[in-house]
């Protein structure tokens, strides 16, 4: 199969590797150990995939892996530093807006890249509701992910 | 006091750092992946199947079609094995079969060295078939000339029962009988994780499968009647998972990675659904039609519910009549002063296969009961609150189906917390006059529901305890955690019991059949409730084992201890006698007395409390553009003792949104001629994304029930259960419209507003 030798980093670890062409992202984030990233669907319906890539989210499912070349990729893995969880993950844990768990390393990405990009304190729920549309919950009913996405914003 | 506190869940540190492996996160050398053959018709008999194509690929190892599988037909449920035969699930399942019955059904399956290579093998497996007529409604299937969709014919089963007096009598005394039909669409649990399954053999005669199951034991018991092996020779493991909602209290992939691999040589092999094919091929919720009758008196008083209902199984039996079953005898915990009589059919149809799906069947009848019962409390010009509280179980009750005495209800104290929160009586004055295209309305519907199984199944549950070195304590439970919480649930009532703090309690959360102690699984929202005396036991067994050594160590046989927060006391003066750690080391390394500390206890429950709540809901309905938009919605719960607020909170939250997705927006739908598939996929299926959910809101209504040790009843389904209801209400609030059918999409209520007229002189109603 046709592969192509490509650069990146994952979570500030650089790799370079020879990629299949046709495998996304997810697929090798998967195979090099990245197990939160999380197949609920493969073709972007669910958000459980979800990852930055230079800081932007999207379903790593639909986005070639050949596509990341020379970009910063990051999972929850590498959010946890030292054994200290970032406010996004500490108000998750706080607000109880996390059931199975199957959701939520893409949700906590999802909400990292929107406040990361917000930085006001009384963000509106339908803000919050919107940047958080493309990650399916089917646990929680959302609302304490939005409550959690507000508390993590007065961190 | 670890019980009634939001302690740090288990599970949730590993969780929102990536860490907690799911059944897809483990891997092994060697490991093959196998892909079905699906039908791509509803009904029909494979005349020829052709797999050389598929054996030549690269990659593809083995391909296996139905006359390669056992003949030995299995049932599926995942219900605790039946002593009685009468009550044991229908067998009507083979490994792959020639006689196809829904759009999706397996005749085959190629196992290849990776995943692409089995997909790309399925597809080149040629298959010819014969088609047979297709019924994909409740009318096809049930009418004379039907074809035979299982040997035996399409009506799985009928029962009817008459509870709490007699209905003649009850309709003689009544001024009003109301009547009305109610229909539920068929929905779809979209639990994020797929179904995923592998096995592999770590001898000639031992299989070891690791799956995404609520039911590892039941796992155990079925995969070993599909496969003619002894029980124990199969060994489930079920790691964390992504969710279940029911669809997981079903052998779904087991039987066949257990197979596959005893076939080649116990290598390991895997099957993985895709979202498409777990969308259709596992199990759905079951579609309802409910003829349903209530007679009142003038001022109020309900003298009988009749209901009547077809309930349409799909493909295969799966739990088949045991949901409408299940609903019948919660439908008379509610009102158990009036007579209610309830018959139901269940039947075979060429559609994907309905199992269990959170609440079984009661989000299906108390849309029918709480929909009528708001017609009724219109009639006889009660106000709908009013009417429910009259009406409503009481303590001292007794509940007409089980000749129970209900202990704690507090199922009025519900709706008046209800009626308070949303500001009832002065939204309906505000409500009272409205003309124009937009309204408001206000809804309300109550439910009640069991906690467990009994007296329908067995109610087993099991837990180890045993003392660590370090003065912690491994706890083994058989409960299985799905996601809802039960570890951290289970871990508070240990500390609480044995008298340790809550973060001293280790949970095993991956279970292992052949380690874990024995218990069913997680369904019917028993776990709490059941495993509570088990754990209450275990802990009080080690608590005295702890005490009995801390005697030995000081050599004063007759003192009077206690075990406090991880540190033992003398009852008299409340003195320090030692750190539990320091015991433990003790009990560990000491040359001359001790042994590892270990308390086990399986228990078996033969109380079933009744657990009660109810839904308000304020909404409007623009009627031009056929569109409801919930301003404010709140389920109030009488769940007993709330164990954990916060995991409470949660379990009540996912389930309002689950029982919104199936009122407003959920429905699978089947073309009713060819049975085809439309919309089989998350795209098209429309579950509620984070803006199609509305702030939720909830209270809890705490109440002791002293059927448990902890106080606790049922809370994991019964939030999903009355929006349809309270919904509906609402709609009929603002608009004088009945929807008695789900989902209340705008296309719905365009018809049901046309027919009323409500277009035709806009402004008026
Ligand atoms: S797996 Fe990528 S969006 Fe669902
Ligand atoms: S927590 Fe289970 S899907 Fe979100």
């Amino acid at each position: 199969m046709k592969s192509m030798n490509v650069k990146f980093s994952i979570n500030a670890k650089s790799y370079e590797m020879d990629v299949d062409v046709r495998k996304s992202l997810m697929d090798v984030l998967r195979e090099l150990g990245y197990t939160s990233v999380k197949q609920g669907c493969g073709v972007g319906e669910c958000g459980a995939c979800t990852v930055l890539v230079n800081g932007t989210p999207l379903d790593s499912c639909l986005y070639l892996a050949v596509w990341a070349a020379n970009k910063e990729i990051r999972t929850v893995e590498g959010e946890c530093k030292d054994g200290k969880l970032t406010a996004v993950q500490d108000a998750y844990v706080e607000e109880g807006a996390v059931q199975c768990g199957f959701c939520t390393p893409g949700l906590i990405m999802s909400s990292t890249a929107f406040l990361e990009k917000n930085t006001v304190e009384d963000l509106s729920s339908e803000e919050i509701r919107k940047a958080h549309a493309g990650n399916l919950c089917r646990c929680t009913g959302y609302q304490t992910i939005v409550n959690a996405v507000k508390t993590a914003a007065k961190k | 006091m670890a019980v009634g506190q939001s302690n740090i869940r288990k599970d949730v540190i590993a969780k929102v750092t990536g860490k907690t492996r799911f059944t897809d996160d483990f891997t092994m050398p060697g490991m093959l992946h196998a892909k079905y053959v699906r039908s791509p018709i509803a009904h029909g008999l494979v005349k020829e199947i052709d797999c050389s194509a598929a054996l030549a690929i690269a990659g593809v190892e083995a391909v296996f079609t139905y006359e390669d599988v056992p003949k030995t037909l299995f049932p599926t449920a995942g219900h605790p094995y039946a002593l009685d035969p009468n009550y044991q699930d229908v067998a009507d399942r083979l490994l792959l079969t020639d006689h196809v019955r829904f759009h999706g059904d397996e005749v085959a399956i190629v196992v290849a060295r990776d995943h692409l290579s089995a997909e790309i093998g399925a597809r080149a497996v040629v298959v010819e078939y014969e088609e047979l007529p297709v019924c994909v409604t409740s009318e096809a299937a049930l009418a004379k000339d039907a074809p035979a969709i299982h040997e035996g014919g399409n009506i799985l089963k009928s029962t009817t029962f008459e509870k709490g007096g007699s209905l003649s009598d009850a309709e003689k005394s009544s001024d009003t009988i109301i009547e009305g039909t109610f229909s539920t669409p068929i929905v779809l649990h979209c639990h994020l994780e797929n179904h995923t399954a592998y096995a592999y053999m770590d001898d000639n005669d031992h299989i070891v499968i690791v799956s995404s199951t609520q039911i590892p034991h039941i796992c155990r018991r079925i995969v070993g009647q599909a496969l003619d092996m002894p029980w124990s020779k199969v060994r489930v493991i079920k790691p964390y998972i992504g969710g279940g909602f029911g669809n997981k209290q079903d052998v779904v992939l087991e039987p066949m990675v257990a197979f596959l691999t005893s076939k080649l040589g116990g290598t390991p092999v895997k099957i993985e659904l895709d979202r498409e094919e777990g969308l259709v091929a596992t199990r759905t919720r079951h579609s309802w039609s409910i003829n349903a009758r209530a007679g009142v008196t003038n001022d109020g008083v309900l003298n009988f519910m009749d209901l009547d209902v077809v309930s349409n199984t799909g493909a295969y039996a799966s739990h088949g009549h045991s949901i409408p079953m299940a609903a019948g005898s919660k439908s008379c915990n509610l009102y158990p002063r009036s007579v209610t009589k309830f018959s139901a059919t269940t039947h075979y149809a060429n559609i994907p296969a309905a199992g269990a799906m959170r609440a079984y069947g009661s989000p299906q009848i108390f849309f029918g009961i709480e929909g009528l019962l708001e017609d009724a409390a219109r009639a006889v010009g009660v106000d709908s609150v009013d009417f429910r509280i009259k009406n409503s179980v009481q303590p001292g009750d007794i509940i007409s189906k089980t000749g129970n005495l209900e202990h704690s209800a507090a199922m009025i104290e519900c709706l008046e917390k209800g009626r308070e929160i949303i500001g009832w009586d002065v939204k309906k004055q505000q409500y009272a006059q409205q003309d124009g295209p937009i309204r408001r309305g206000l809804g309300v519907a109550s439910f009640s529901y069991g906690s467990g199984t009994y007296p329908a199944c067995v109610e087993i549950a099991s837990c180890r305890l045993v003392l660590n070195q370090d003065g912690s304590v491994h706890m083994q439970i058989g409960a299985t955690e799905i996601g809802q919480g039960s570890d951290t649930a289970l871990a508070q009532m240990a500390a609480e019991t044995l008298g340790v703090e809550y973060g001293a309690i280790n949970v095993v959360s991956v279970q292992d059949t052949d380690v874990t102690p024995f218990d069913p699984g997680a369904y019917a929202s028993r776990q709490t409730y059941i495993s509570a005396p088990a754990v209450h036991e275990s802990a009080e067994k080690l608590k005295a084992k702890i005490l009995d050594h801390c005697r030995e160590m000081t050599g004063d046989a007759s003192e009077e201890l206690d075990l406090i927060n991880g540190v033992i006391i003398r009852l008299g003066n409340q003195h320090k006698v030692i750190e539990l750690g320091e015991l433990a080391l003790d009990t560990y390394y000491n040359k001359d007395r001790g042994g590892q500390l270990s308390a086990e206890a399986s228990t078996k429950t033969r109380t079933n409390a009744p657990s009660y709540g109810c839904t308000f809901v304020d909404l409007e309905v623009d009627i031009e553009m056929c569109a409801v938009t919930i301003k404010e919605i709140i389920n109030v719960h009488d769940a007993g003792k709330i164990i954990h607020p916060l995991a409470a909170e949660g379990q009540v939250h996912g389930g309002m949104a689950m029982g919104i997705g199936m009122t407003l927006f959920e429905e699978l739908l089947i073309d009713p001629e060819s049975g085809w598939i439309y919309n089989g996929n998350l795209l098209d299926y429309k579950i509620p994304t984070a803006v199609d959910i509305p702030e939720l809101s909830h209270a809890f209504v705490e109440t002791f029930d002293p059927t448990s040790p902890y106080g606790n009843k049922s809370l994991g389904e019964p939030p999903t259960i009355s929006q349809g209801p309270a919904i509906r209400n609402a709609i009929l609030d603002a608009t004088g419209v009945k929807i008695n059918e789900m989902p209340m999409t705008p296309k719905v209520l365009f018809r049901y507003f046309n027919d009323a007229g409500l277009f035709d002189s806009p402004g008026k109603e």
